[in-house]
Parts: C-alpha cells; sequence; structure tokens
C-alpha cells in the first residue's frame, strides 16, 4: 500500500475502509540470516537498510515490549548536525541528508520540520565558542550562521534579552535542522522493513545469546530459540543487561532524562531553541504543545520518570529564557532511559564474538541519529567492514584513549557528560 | 528522593552530589594494565536494580557515602560512610 494525496482523496470518499496494516506482525522462524535485538528507532533502522541497501532480507527485529515503544516515542523530536568533532561531525552531517529524503525514501510522512535550531549564546568566550562551531557545521557541509542580537531579537522577539544573570548576546542558527514525529519516525522504518520481508516480532524478549566457540549462533527468547548468522545488540536503554548475556561490560551507565509538553496553544515559537547555561530546550509540536526538556537528573535510573528537584529547575530555566510561556499548563512529563557513555559519543561497532554487533551509547542524542545509525549499522553487518561515516564510533576508545569524541571537553569520564 | 547520611540523617537529594559505581573506591594500582584501568574507568554493571555508588554530602557534612539502592524504583535500602565501606573492603 503506497501512501499519495490521490489515495488519501479517495479513501476520504470511501469511508477511509481501504486503510491496512502497516506492517506484518510476525511469528519467529526458528532460523534468520540476520536478529537485530531491539525494535526501537535504530533496530528498525538497521533492519531497513539491511533490506533496502544490502538485499539481506531474511532478517528478524526482536522486541521485548511494542515496537517503537522505547526511546524513539519518548523523545523531544529534535533533528540538527551541529556536531565539532571528527566522528560526530560526518555522522550527524550524513543522518541530517538522510533525513532529508527520507520521507520519499518511506513514502511515510514522518512530519520532518526543518524550521531551524537556534543556540543561544551569552557572553564574548560563547560567541567565540559558537563561531568557531558554526565554522564546522559549514566545513562539514551543513549550514550555520551566526546571529547578532539584533538579527536575533527580530527572528525571536519574546526571549528576555536583558536577562541579569544571562543576557542574549545572539545565537547560531542551523536553518536545516527541525523536528520530526518521533513514532511516525518507528513507524515508517518498521512498515518499510516489513514490505520487504523483515519479520517484526513484538513481546519477544531475549533471554540468551548463544555463542559457540567464539561465534555467535543465536538468540534465546521468551518465545523460543532462534538460531541467526549475526546478531545485532541495538538496545539502548537496556544496552547493558543485553551485553551482558554476551559476557560483556559495557561503558554505559543508564541515566534518566526528562521531557514536558504543555496543552496546545496557537503558534508561538516557530524554532528549535536551545539555551544551554540553563540547560534547557524547546520547540512547539504542530498540535501546538509545548515540547521541552532540560539534563539528566544526574544519577544512575533505570525508572523512567525523574525526580521533582530537576522538574523545578527546567521550569526556571524556561522562565528565566521565555516568561511569556509562564502561564501555559503542562501536561505530561516523563522520562527516558538514557545509555550514558563515558565520552557522550555512541559506539557501533564489532564485539570480541564473532558475528556480534553492537549499537550503543546514544546518550541523550538518539533520535536525530536514527537514519545514520540504521544505515552505520547495516553496512557494519552485511559488508563486515565499517561505514566512512560511523567508522570512529569504535568501543575500544576508551580503553586506548585514541579517538574520543569528548564534545563538551569535559573529560572522558561516568556523569562528565 | 530523600538520601540517609549516615552522619546527618536522612536529608533531601539536592544536598547530595553524584559520583558514580561505588567502584571508584577499588582503584587499581598503577601497573595493572589497561584491562584493569579500563574496568576501572569505563566499565559497569550498570545493574537495573540493586547497585552501589558513591555520593559527596556536598551541602551537608561533606561526606562521601556509599549508597545501596535500586535502580528500577529509586528505594534507598542503606548507606555507609566511603571510608569505613573501603576499610571493610566490601566496595563492590
Amino acid at each position: 500500500m503506497r501512501f499519495s494525496g490521490w489515495r488519501v482523496l479517495k479513501e476520504g470518499l470511501t469511508g477511509n475502509k481501504g486503510w491496512q496494516a502497516h506492517w506484518r506482525d510476525a511469528t519467529p522462524k526458528s532460523e534468520y540470516d540476520v536478529v537485530i535485538i531491539g525494535g526501537g528507532g535504530h533496530g528498525l533502522a538497521t533492519a531497513y537498510y539491511l533490506a533496502k541497501k544490502h538485499g539481506i532480507t531474511n532478517v528478524a527485529v526482536l522486541e521485548k515490549g511494542y515496537l517503537g515503544g522505547g526511546n524513539v516515542g519518548r523523545n523531544t523530536t529534535i533533528v540538527r548536525a551541529n556536531y565539532f568533532l571528527p566522528g560526530n561531525s560526518e555522522f550527524y552531517s550524513h543522518s541530517l541528508k538522510l533525513w532529508e529524503g527520507l520521507e520519499e525514501d518511506l513514502n511515510y510522512n514522518v512530519m520532518h520540520s526543518q524550521r531551524g535550531q537556534i543556540v543561544l549564546f551569552h557572553s564574548d568566550g560563547q560567541r567565540d565558542a559558537m563561531a568557531r562551531r558554526g565554522n564546522a557545521m559549514i566545513n562539514q557541509g551543513d549550514d550555520a550562521e551566526l546571529l547578532d542580537r539584533r538579527a536575533l531579537r527580530r527572528m525571536v522577539p519574546y526571549l528576555d534579552y536583558d536577562n541579569a544573570r544571562f543576557p542574549i548576546h545572539g545565537g547560531v542558527l542551523q536553518r536545516r535542522a527541525g523536528t520530526a514525529r518521533h513514532d511516525a519516525v518507528a513507524w515508517g522504518y518498521a512498515r518499510g522493513a516489513s514490505e520487504r520481508g523483515v519479520d517484526l516480532i513484538q513481546n519477544c524478549e531475549v533471554t540468551g545469546i548463544d555463542i559457540e566457540g567464539g561465534v555467535v549462533k543465536g538468540v534465546q527468547t521468551t518465545r523460543g530459540a532462534i538460531r541467526a548468522r549475526k546478531v545485532a545488540m541495538v538496545a539502548a536503554g537496556r544496552s547493558s543487561q543485553v551485553a551482558a548475556m554476551a559476557g560483556m561490560r559495557l561503558p554505559i551507565e543508564s541515566h534518566v532524562l526528562q521531557a514536558f509538553v504543555t496543552e496546545g496553544l496557537k503558534p508561538v515559537i516557530d524554532h528549535v531553541i536551545s539555551f544551554g547555561m540553563g540547560h534547557f530546550y524547546i520547540s512547539q509540536s504542530d498540535k501546538g504543545g509545548l515540547v521541552f526538556g532540560g539534563d539528566l537528573d544526574m544519577y544512575a535510573s533505570y525508572a523512567a520518570r525523574g525526580s521533582l528537584p530537576l522538574v523545578e529547575h527546567v521550569m526556571e530555566a524556561g522562565m528565566a529564557l521565555m516568561p511569556m510561556i509562564g502561564k501555559a499548563r503542562v501536561l505530561r512529563s516523563w522520562g527516558g532511559i538514557m545509555d550514558m557513555s563515558p565520552d557522550g559519543s555512541p559506539v557501533i561497532d564489532r564485539t570480541h564474538v564473532d558475528g556480534l554487533y553492537l549499537n550503543c551509547g546514544w546518550c541523550y542524542g538518539g533520535f536525530k541519529a536514527v537514519p545514520a545509525s540504521g544505515d552505520v549499522t547495516a553496512h557494519l553487518i552485511a559488508t563486515g567492514t565499517p561505514h566512512a561515516a560511523g567508522a570512529r564510533f569504535r568501543l575500544d576508545r576508551f580503553r586506548t584513549g585514541r579517538g574520543l569524541m569528548d564534545e563538551e571537553g569535559t573529560g572522558s569520564q561516568h556523569n562528565l557528560h | 528522593m530523600r538520601l540517609p547520611c549516615p552522619i546527618c540523617g536522612e536529608r533531601d537529594r539536592r544536598e547530595f552530589t553524584y559520583s558514580g559505581a561505588a567502584v571508584a573506591l577499588e582503584r587499581p594500582g598503577a601497573e595493572a594494565g589497561s584491562e584493569a584501568w579500563d574496568d576501572y574507568l569505563h566499565n559497569r554493571d550498570n545493574p537495573a536494580g540493586v547497585t552501589r555508588d558513591l555520593w559527596y554530602h556536598e551541602q551537608g557534612c561533606a561526606a562521601w557515602i556509599v549508597m545501596t539502592r535500586n535502580t528500577a524504583t529509586h528505594e534507598v535500602l542503606g548507606a555507609a560512610l566511603a571510608s569505613e565501606a573501603r576499610r571493610a573492603g566490601s566496595t563492590s
């Protein structure tokens, strides 16, 4: 079933009776070429690109809950490519390009909206750092504009420019950045993979990884044993538990990150605005809700809900930046479980086991990475060699100290990112 | 969340700074090799359940504390001064 304007019109005139399920809810076979553990954005994208680019369709995606029920459905939907260091730079640049063709590629409306993201600065030193970052973004082939206070004020007049603690001096604008409908990204990839023959298997928790003589042979699940020539662990949020089944201890500590949404309002915020000094960022969904978030709660947690001190801090930061939102009523808050790595950057790599691959450590930036992560992971699984855009996401960089990607410059150490 | 300080009693979470898994108290020797140092600095059990981690009572008595906590429920099961936990050799 293809989506089109014509199709919408036809269905509208015939009682919407022709719509079908977007993917097959498959039951597991006894053997696959590739088994992907984790039916979130990254796992589904990996399956999609394995099938589409590499012709590998004898693939199962195993999800312990329901498809897209983890972080791909719990994030704040921001898509951007404003990283600085080699490794992250080419990867997120690649991802943004994939985003730009994603709806056509998937024939699915993921509501990708390139409304622009503005990162604010508040001092001369920060202005220099942002100019440097903007130049890095331009050098990687993406767009960046340095806005002074006057230009920024014309664009977003509602900020508190004369805030006593953080007066706003300007911002870096990436016009191609924006947002997308997070659930639709999972659904679109699921549909694309399923159409090409991939089995999407829900309520199927992996309970063991079978390894013989250093070679992966398959997985044990709550729906029986499944043999596989290759297995990919793509379970950010639960990476440590999955990898432990293969005898691995990962450089990951899990933290909760909260997000919030208000009641629907008329359009007031046209961009994504990041207020780094307050650990606050905000955009407005197409439904009208203000979607915003802050920093980690800063202690290891799998509780998928945060604590009140952070809620208070986020609200204070929002009020400091844009007092106009003070009367908006918050409808919901929630937490997602972040795979925090020591340097704040992810891992896409082989493991010590032949045929076993690892995709983890997305920290709080996994959503925008979904297309490139799927593409790069599929490439690694299919060809056995790293994709150029993800070749630096090596697991051994922490042990060797070579190729660390510490964007914040705080050190490669847990609890600093 | 409220955390028990062995010296001050139960206090607001905001008085404490979190500093990661209590493995930080088991520093390997300088010649222990890169695997041991990698395990000490980076690799973690990261359990979804009971864990032991280090907290600094920064805005209280300035004690370093090993908390025994459940990461899935946020229940706090016990607290000991890091100096004593270290002497007892039961930090992991």
